[in-house]
């Protein structure tokens, strides 16, 4: 029963969405005041969409295996967390909830949005509808969640091991606001395209949304790049996997985003290139989704693969992508120019910015997607790796940060260069400091993780300029959120360069008791033991690790085996100190009785993270001011 | 120029479009081609995988006489398929050569046992070292070596009996 609820009420949600696209467009064509019609039948829609979700989680928690899905991806066996977050870890249930997220962000808009132009915003939530309906569609005709299995089996198949994970719970999730998040930018370009409404109060409304996708953005792909480098068991942080880059190549674009929409909420100035990127980041998000489903690619992470979805959302990405372009084409000519601006300016900075980001994102772009292109060229089978990621976007990042050090100190329209010079000093000073400093105590250091620590000292400084002189109490929430962010990224950028420059790894394989060295630290495997979890058998190694002879710590890496689908996972271990991690993974007994044994001390790595979270931070201050600062603004009009 | 750039980005993204087709349409094919067709083999030379057999090296290739050089391992199911068509091969008198890929001679010897012995001389390549050098990337495959030593052919996956004919093509071609 509870599976054909669900399915009833994607089908309901399907027919609203499109009752809601067509409201809209004869609100368009001006008959009546459609808003009123639209604004609940969009409520309505998320509604039905988050109850078929619900019911999914409900299936997956009770184990119901008359449910293909669920005999498919669940096991009675699995503790709850896991049950609950196995519904969104397989196609359809994480499309069912790319679907939820879309219904309820536009259901978001049709009922906080105030500020818009009431034309655009009914061409907006219509745009919504028209994107909903073509993955209702697919969820419905192509990736059923709620299809039914008969006979049931005893027992469900298990879920991968290596997402059996706290990490699945949240970073799916987060990513999915982010990329879904983007569609109402999307949205509301293409509705600010239909009524030719394209200025700083499009930019405003816009301005939110973005931050708050970008923000859930930011989470998800630190929370995945963390949750990779310690369940993977590689020691690695990013490995330019296509899937990465999917998520990577919409936060670019948002990032861009995020910048040009605030100079034409406050300047009136990049008018078409904001609409441009609203639709760009957008699609990225399809793209990515696309990539990832479709199997065109090959990664590690891996999914369901049937062509004949990858064929469909192929359709939707034509038809949705194909379309906004077509539409921007067509009438972005007709947007009146916005105010025009000085080269040495903030506006100069922030275009530069964008520049940059967009270089970097076609090189993403062009290398994820380059062992497609060369295959259906050549024929020959390729693959693109880190060498040419960071070779081609490392450099353009470097610039990138230059520019994010600049921009908060110029002001807006026009700026004196000597000023800037006066007002870069300090943090110029840093960065030779820490030049010395580096090339003193590593000499040896490859050119890229140097300048990333020189531009790191420095643009932290400068990231902290604009507080400078000024009433701390006094300065807007927005500021803090930007001067954070930006910190973010210098503290980000300083542990990954001294994580690829000062990283120290070996491998070895020993008897027990025997001490290995590493980058300072004394490893000592004192035993291997038999243990034995809810779903899985493992044998654990306890080792113990001191870093001056005289305190010594305990780690116990693991070597899973898991029943359900017989599968090993390595459980590394990791010890984190301030300045560092030492991560410790347990191999397999050689013939001779030895274990091996592989180990990493990589110094101040944590910063990686770290960094993201404070983007993602000052990302939240950025949304919280600015939505007070609104509210306040609403308030006085509404007493005035 | 103005109204041109501005159709430039869906033009940029009907082109990605086409590569996505292109990518959806053809037919997956795992099967990588050795770079090393129409080239030498790669100097090696393999201990002998079963006690009562030689081993293989470079050398072996080289007295003019076109051969087959099957890639092979006791542990792998087409392998066992294709042995009858090995054995045929080999009846009308051809040369086969083997190496064996991540093998233990016990369970070589007990492969050989089962499902006939074809091979005049079998090596042991217990890391893949030469079958990567060779071009191969999975087992069974099997490549017509000529007289000199030079790769001509390569067959990928299990030798089916209505494969005979191309490898016999395929080694007088190589004469």
């Amino acid at each position: 029963m509870i599976a054909e609820a669900g399915l009833a009420a994607l089908w309901l949600a399907a027919a609203l969405a499109a009752l809601q696209l067509f409201l809209g467009a004869s609100g368009l064509r001006g008959r009546g005041d459609m808003l009123a019609a639209v604004r609940p039948v969009a409520v309505a829609q998320a509604a039905l969409t988050m109850l078929a979700f619900i019911l999914l989680i409900v299936l997956f928690l009770r184990v119901d295996l008359s449910v293909a899905l669920v005999a498919a991806n669940d096991h009675s066996a699995k503790p709850w967390l896991y049950k609950f977050a196995g519904t969104w870890g397989n196609h359809e249930g994480s499309m069912l909830m790319w679907v939820t997220i879309l219904a309820v962000a536009g259901a978001g808009v049709a009922l906080l949005e105030r500020r818009l132009e009431q034309r655009t915003l009914i061409a907006t939530l219509a745009a919504q509808a028209l994107i909903s309906l073509g993955f209702y569609a697919f969820l419905l005709f192509a990736s059923n969640p709620f299809a039914r299995l008969d006979p049931a089996p005893a027992e469900g198949q298990g879920l991968n091991p290596l997402l059996q994970d706290p990490g699945l719970a949240f970073h799916p999730p987060t990513l999915y606001l982010g990329y879904v998040g983007l569609s109402v930018a999307f949205s509301f370009a293409v509705g600010a395209l239909v009524t030719r409404d394209v200025g700083p109060a499009f930019a405003r409304a816009m301005r939110p949304w973005v931050l708050a996708a970008w923000i859930m953005l930011t989470l998800g792909i630190t929370a995945g790049s963390y949750w990779a480098y310690y369940e993977l068991g590689w020691g690695g942080w990013w490995f330019w996997d296509p899937v990465e880059n999917a998520s990577l190549m919409p936060w670019l674009a948002a990032t861009a985003l995020l910048h040009s929409v605030t100079v034409l909420a406050t300047r009136d100035g990049l008018r078409a290139w904001t609409v441009m990127l609203a639709v760009v980041a957008f699609s990225m998000s399809m793209v990515g989704t696309f990539l990832v489903r479709s199997g065109i690619l090959t990664s590690v992470h891996a999914f369901a693969v049937d062509p004949r979805r990858g064929s469909f959302i192929l359709v939707l990405l034509a038809l949705y992508i194909g379309g906004a372009l077509a539409l921007f084409a067509a009438r972005v000519g007709t947007v009146r120019e916005g105010s025009r601006f000085d080269p040495v300016s903030r506006e100069g900075a922030l275009v530069v910015n964008n520049l940059l980001l967009s270089a970097i994102l076609g090189i993403v772009l062009v290398g994820t997607l380059y062992p497609l292109i060369a295959e259906s060229l050549t024929g020959e089978k390729l693959s693109v790796g880190a060498p040419y990621f960071n070779a081609a976007a490392g450099p353009i990042a470097l610039a990138l940060m230059a520019a994010m050090a600049l921009g908060p100190l110029l002001r807006w329209g026009r700026d004196q260069l000597r000023a800037l010079a006066r007002r870069l000093a300090l943090p110029l000073l840093l960065a030779a400091a820490a030049l010395l400093a580096t090339i003193l105590i590593a000499p040896g250091i490859d050119i890229l993780p140097l300048l990333g620590l020189v531009f790191a000292a420095g643009v932290g400084a400068a990231s902290l300029a604009p507080l400078w002189k000024r009433n701390l109490r006094r300065t807007p929430l927005f500021t803090w959120g930007m001067v954070i962010a930006h910190l973010g990224v210098a503290v980000s950028v300083a542990g990954m360069a001294s994580e690829s420059a000062f990283t120290k790894e070996t491998l070895v394989s020993v008897r027990l008791g025997e001490m290995v060295a590493v980058g300072g630290w004394g490893v000592r495997l004192e035993k291997v033991e038999p243990i034995a979890g809810p779903n899985w058998t493992a044998v654990q190694g306890t080792l113990t690790a001191t870093p001056d002879g005289v305190s010594s710590y305990t780690l116990t890496p693991q070597a899973r085996a898991f029943w359900a689908p017989p599968t090993e996972t390595n459980e590394s271990a990791i010890l984190s100190r301030w300045n560092g991690q030492l991560y410790t993974v347990l191999g397999h007994k050689t013939e001779d009785g030895r274990w091996q044994l592989r180990l990493w001390w990589k110094p101040f790595v944590t910063l990686i993270w770290a960094g993201g979270a404070l983007i993602a931070l000052g990302g939240a201050l950025a949304l919280i001011g600015r939505l007070r600062r609104e509210h306040r603004a609403a308030v006085r009009e509404v007493w005035a | 120029m103005k109204r041109f750039v501005l159709w430039a980005p869906l033009l940029v993204f009907l082109i990605f479009l086409g590569v996505f087709v292109t990518g959806l349409i053809k037919p997956e094919s795992s099967t990588i081609r050795s770079h090393l067709l129409g080239h030498p083999l790669p100097e090696f030379k393999l201990a002998p995988g079963v006690p009562t057999q030689p081993g293989v090296a470079t050398a072996d290739f080289k007295d003019g006489k076109p051969k087959l050089l099957n890639v092979f391992a006791s542990w792998c199911v087409p392998c066992a398929a294709e042995a009858p068509q090995l054995e045929q091969l080999a009846k009308t008198g051809v040369t086969i050569h083997a190496v064996a890929i991540r093998d233990r001679p016990e369970d070589i010897v007990d492969f050989l046992k089962r499902y006939g012995n074809p091979y005049i001389r079998i090596g042991s390549d217990p890391t893949s070292s030469v079958q990567i050098g060779i071009g191969s990337s999975g087992v069974p495959e099997t490549f017509v070596i000529d007289g000199k030593g030079i790769i001509r052919y390569q067959h990928i996956g299990d030798i089916r009996a209505e494969n005979i004919p191309t490898l016999l093509s395929e080694l007088e071609k190589a004469r």
